[in-house]
């Protein structure tokens, strides 16, 4: 086989080293997480803010080593569309807690 | 894509089209319905954003019932968390032995993510029965509503991709490695990995945050 893992356009192939890597560093992040409010070491807002960071970073990497989502010629069309939709995501959930919370101030 | 790349989609299964702009000239049907496929995925994950956005505005909406805190088991949804991550990581492994032409091994990473998955699942319904028998249910405040469609819907979106495992073993049965098998394949193992990601802002925002406010 000569193509290279990232010759299909969101059907790259991975490998079991990729797979190893994401798996593990995602178990990681998980247990770090429930650890952290399970343990109820930390403050309220540092507490919930490391929870995102850690949701964030997992979201990458499973983008990253699960779905091969990189920056590769190939891949590009596939990041454009998820970087609009990344877009849309943020003017929804923002957006609608931004108008809600506002509301709810108000009332 | 260009409109030399373009006009290569009425192009045979299979047919390899080189020549294209850089290093990464080769084009064929599987891309494209793979890129197609991507698109209804991220159509998919606005669908999510809508019913996470409801469900951060239901969230205090309690009406006087039972709060996050009350009802939420951490263990429980952290062994449910890693039967989905393992279970992705079961399908990745199928991918590999698929793309060496490695049969066998692809039907025992396909099972292994079937029954992983179907594990998350079995707990999920329990979880669902055990809130709806203590009075928690969906038409107990607007909190628990916006908790059962959230929930419920990535329930469903696993419920179907578990038939499809099944659907594909049975293809693989019947038609053997064929090159649409092998995108099918390809195509449920984007929405297998898809929903493992979904999971990751349930798990946030819906349990962990949940216990923490």
């Amino acid at each position: 086989m000569s193509r290279s893992p990232t010759d299909n356009a969101g059907a790259a192939v991975g490998t079991v080293k990729s797979y190893a890597v994401g798996f593990a560093a995602s178990v990681v992040l998980t247990l770090v997480a429930f650890g952290l409010v399970m343990g109820g070491a930390l403050p309220r807002l540092p507490l919930i803010l490391a929870l995102f960071a850690l949701a964030v970073i997992q979201l990458f990497v499973q983008l990253r080593y699960f779905l091969h989502v990189d920056r590769s010629s190939a891949m590009y069309w596939n990041l454009m569309a998820l970087l609009f939709t990344f877009f849309l995501m943020f003017l929804f959930i923002g957006g609608s807690i931004w108008i809600m919370y506002g509301l709810h101030e108000r009332m | 894509m260009t409109t030399a790349q373009m006009a290569h989609l009425s192009g045979a299964p299979g047919h390899e089209v080189h020549g294209g702009p850089g290093s990464h000239g080769s084009h064929d049907m599987g891309e494209i319905q793979a890129f197609g496929f991507w698109l209804y995925l991220m159509s998919d994950l606005i669908v999510f954003s809508a019913l996470f956005a409801t469900y951060v505005v239901m969230a205090h909406n309690y009406a006087g019932g039972p709060t996050p805190k009350d009802l939420f088991e951490l263990p429980a949804v952290l062994v449910e968390t890693m039967l989905l991550l393992t279970s992705s990581a079961a399908y990745g492994l199928a991918m590999v032995a698929m793309h060496k032409g490695d049969l066998r091994s692809l039907r025992l990473g396909l099972v292994a993510a079937f029954a992983l998955g179907l594990g998350f699942l079995g707990m999920e319904l329990a979880e669902f029965h055990h809130l709806i028998s203590i009075g928690a249910g969906p038409d107990r405040s607007g909190f628990l509503s916006a908790f059962f469609t959230l929930v419920g819907t990535h329930g469903l979106h696993v419920t179907f991709g578990l038939l499809w495992i099944v659907v594909m073993l049975a293809q693989l049965s019947s038609k053997g490695l064929t090159a649409p098998v092998k995108g099918r394949l390809t195509r449920l193992g984007m929405f297998w990995h898809f929903l493992d990601i979904v999971w990751i802002g349930v798990f946030t925002v819906v349990y962990l945050l949940g216990v923490v406010q």
